[in-house]
């Protein structure tokens, strides 16, 4: 990959970087192989470069994601994989020394155009943390107060009913309605996240990222998590980083393995777990090195 | 072969000693810190405490014809110098404004001379044998004898140290801490806001940064003359008011705010910013919503203790002329006033005895507000207190 000329490789699942180079590359096709339900693209990314100061953490990433469906990103630690989830919701604004170049489109547009606000993206584009944050206000506060603010309710009725809804969308409806009032900091850890997960479907965007969502978790509230995951790509689409590989194995219809600031394979999650085209890829998922 | 125990506890003994000497020193140095704390309380309570005392006569007054012109015939020639002479002065006064009393008499509990004072208390004072003789009688009938000091409360500044009050110089700490905070509160903070949440890392902010941190160590009466030059005599704000002084005194409360609310604002964690950024709020809305209400309790904080630190200041404030002689309860911003540690000042540097007393009473009312404002900055503290 690395000696790779200037010809844009664009990961769509199912072509190794290789193979892309040998055929004329799929730009912005949706994928529809092994696949009864055609997908549509939901966000394009083209020659994507990312530095830290001077240090490349990125290098010409292009890759497809699909909607209503659950892309992980897998690799090593210090990969890129989150550097490169918080690229699609310019969550890596907020670092003053990040320097971007190339292309994520979303909707036709250019996220990381002047004209985009990113307020607006990430209406669009939701996301949850490693750790639970919910806000230090109540349980019901945490919900209500985003769609509030992007003017989505205006009566108090509305909001009830969207706050009730998003908690059981997200599976915590029925171990918090007595205690809606009640901080949100008081929850477990694992409930906490799903506040999380309902706090960001709250403002029902097109894609919520999660970065390592279940890493802070114990295995049973990890287990919830996916199940949700699995009922949520029904909705949204879903980009998850995890370390976990039976994780992305279990979750994911697409994953895509990093490796030093690269993508260097694209995939359907079962061909990638049982036939990878890359060496490095076998690699990483028989255990070798991460 | 490794040491043997009794080699490890042979060496370690060494060290034992050097940890126990430094304990013994650092206790020490505590010990001697709070020995001299008691030593100035104790010492502040028994010359201040008197000072909520004054000795009072009961005296007979008569309102004849002549006292409207000379006050002494109204009482008993014997009570003259033993009763407060602004009490004997206020008598025609009191005539001219009100005729009708004239031919009446009645009976009152009026404020006695500061020497007669200092006599009942055991100082040293001016009285003549005669004079404490009568006291003495008076003292055995019960027609002299201490009672709560209520002048001292309900009083301005006074020549005459037994009718020499706090209120004046209260009223004014209270206006200029209103000055102060209205000025000094929403420009620390929201200077602190943009610092900390807005501005970007380069050198400029960087020499505001080490500007702001030095403008805390800057001697105090510097302001003053800042406020001098600036205030008064460029744009002409009345001096000696609650007004220069609290645009002065705000000066330099100024930048403990700003410090307090930077470091109130850098101890929200950062994944609570991530968390309001990612649900797409604003840079103002992650401010307003999120990181102010949780930095509240620090920025009070450290506010109520910049407030503290304003109230105790004297210096900045004799430069815009705070530190004088005000009878009078201030009525507005604009007219002169003084300030309590301004007050004590003055009173120190009178010559009389009697007002020895009054200094101390009013360290001890300045302490008292002081502490209490401390006090109420830990509580805060200690109530919001969130752990993560």
């Amino acid at each position: 990959m690395n000696s790779m000329n200037s010809q844009a490789t664009v990961q769509t699942p199912g072509q190794s970087a290789e193979r892309v180079e040998q055929q004329t590359p799929a730009v912005g096709q949706p994928y529809t192989r092994n696949s009864e339900a055609s997908h549509d693209l939901s966000i394009r990314v083209r020659d994507l470069n990312l530095w830290y100061g001077k240090s490349q953490a990125l290098s010409n990433i292009s890759i497809d994601l699909f909607q209503k469906n659950v892309t992980a990103l897998i690799g090593p630690s210090g990969c890129g994989k989150s550097t490169f989830l918080r690229c699609l919701n310019r969550m890596n604004d907020l670092i003053p020394s990040v320097n971007i170049s190339g292309l994520v489109e979303m909707d036709g547009r250019d996220v990381n155009a002047a004209k985009m606000d990113e307020v607006a993206l990430r209406r669009r584009v939701g996301m949850v943390f490693q750790k639970p944050n919910p806000f230090p206000k109540s349980i019901y506060e945490n919900i209500a107060y985003a769609p509030r603010m992007h003017d989505m309710v205006s009566r108090k009725a509305d909001q009830d009913e969207l706050v009730e809804k998003a908690l059981r969308d997200s599976g915590l409806w029925n171990e918090v309605k007595d205690k809606l009032h009640e901080p949100g900091t008081s929850l477990s850890g694992g409930q906490q996240q799903r506040l999380c997960i309902a706090r960001a479907i709250a403002v029902q965007p097109d894609v919520i990222l999660m970065d390592e969502p279940t890493s802070a978790l114990d295995p049973i509230s990890t287990a919830t998590i996916e199940d949700l995951m699995d009922k949520l790509k029904e909705q949204f689409t879903i980009v998850t980083v995890t370390h976990n590989m039976q994780q992305a194995a279990r979750v994911a219809d697409y994953t895509a393995f990093f490796h030093l600031g690269e993508i260097i394979e694209y995939n359907d999650t079962k061909v990638m777990f049982s036939t990878p085209a890359q060496k490095k890829t076998e690699d990483y998922i028989s255990g070798r090195y991460g | 072969m490794s040491d043997s125990f009794d080699q490890i506890s042979q060496q370690l003994k060494r060290r034992h000693r050097k940890s126990a000497r430094l304990k013994w020193l650092s206790m020490g140095a505590l010990g001697l810190a709070g020995l001299f704390l008691l030593w100035f309380f104790t010492d502040m309570l028994i010359k201040g405490l008197p000072a909520f005392q004054q000795a009072y006569v009961e005296t007979e007054i008569s309102y004849s014809e002549e006292a409207s012109t000379d006050a002494r015939q109204a009482i008993d020639s014997d009570l003259i110098p033993i009763v407060s002479r602004t009490e004997i002065r206020s008598i025609p006064r009191l005539l001219r404004n009100e005729p009708d009393l004239i031919g009446s008499s009645e009976t009152l509990w009026l404020l006695a001379n500061s020497q007669v004072d200092q006599y009942l208390k055991g100082q040293r004072n001016k009285l003549s044998d005669e004079e404490i003789a009568t006291v003495d009688r008076l003292v055995e009938s019960g027609q002299v004898t201490q009672k709560f000091n209520s002048t001292f409360f309900t009083q301005g500044d006074s020549k005459t140290a037994e009718s020499a009050g706090i209120l004046s110089a209260v009223v004014g700490t209270i206006m200029t801490m209103i000055v102060t905070l209205a000025i000094a509160f929403p420009i620390g903070v929201m200077t602190a806001i943009y610092l900390e949440e807005f501005a970007p890392d380069n050198r400029f902010t960087q020499l505001i940064e080490i500007n702001i941190n030095n403008l805390a160590a800057i001697p105090s009466i510097l302001f003053g003359l800042l406020g001098l030059a600036i205030f008064i005599n460029f744009f002409g704000v009345p001096r000696s008011s609650p007004l220069v002084g609290g645009m002065t005194l705000a000066l330099m409360t100024l930048p403990v705010i700003i410090i307090s609310t930077r470091t109130a604002l850098r101890s929200v964690p950062e994944s609570i910013r991530h968390a309001a950024f990612g649900l797409g709020c604003s840079r103002w809305q992650v401010v307003k919503d999120h990181v102010l209400p949780l930095a509240m309790p620090g920025i009070m904080t450290g506010s109520i203790i910049g407030l503290a630190q304003a109230m105790g200041e004297t210096a900045p404030l004799i430069i815009v002329g705070m530190v004088a002689f005000i009878p009078d309860v201030g009525a507005s911003f604009t007219e002169a006033a003084t300030v309590m540690p301004a007050q004590v000042f003055t009173w120190a540097s009178e010559p009389e005895k009697a007002f020895v007393e009054k200094t101390a009473g009013g360290i001890l009312l300045l302490l008292t507000i002081l502490i209490s404002l401390n006090a109420s900055a830990v509580i805060l503290r200690k109530k919001f207190e969130r752990r993560w």
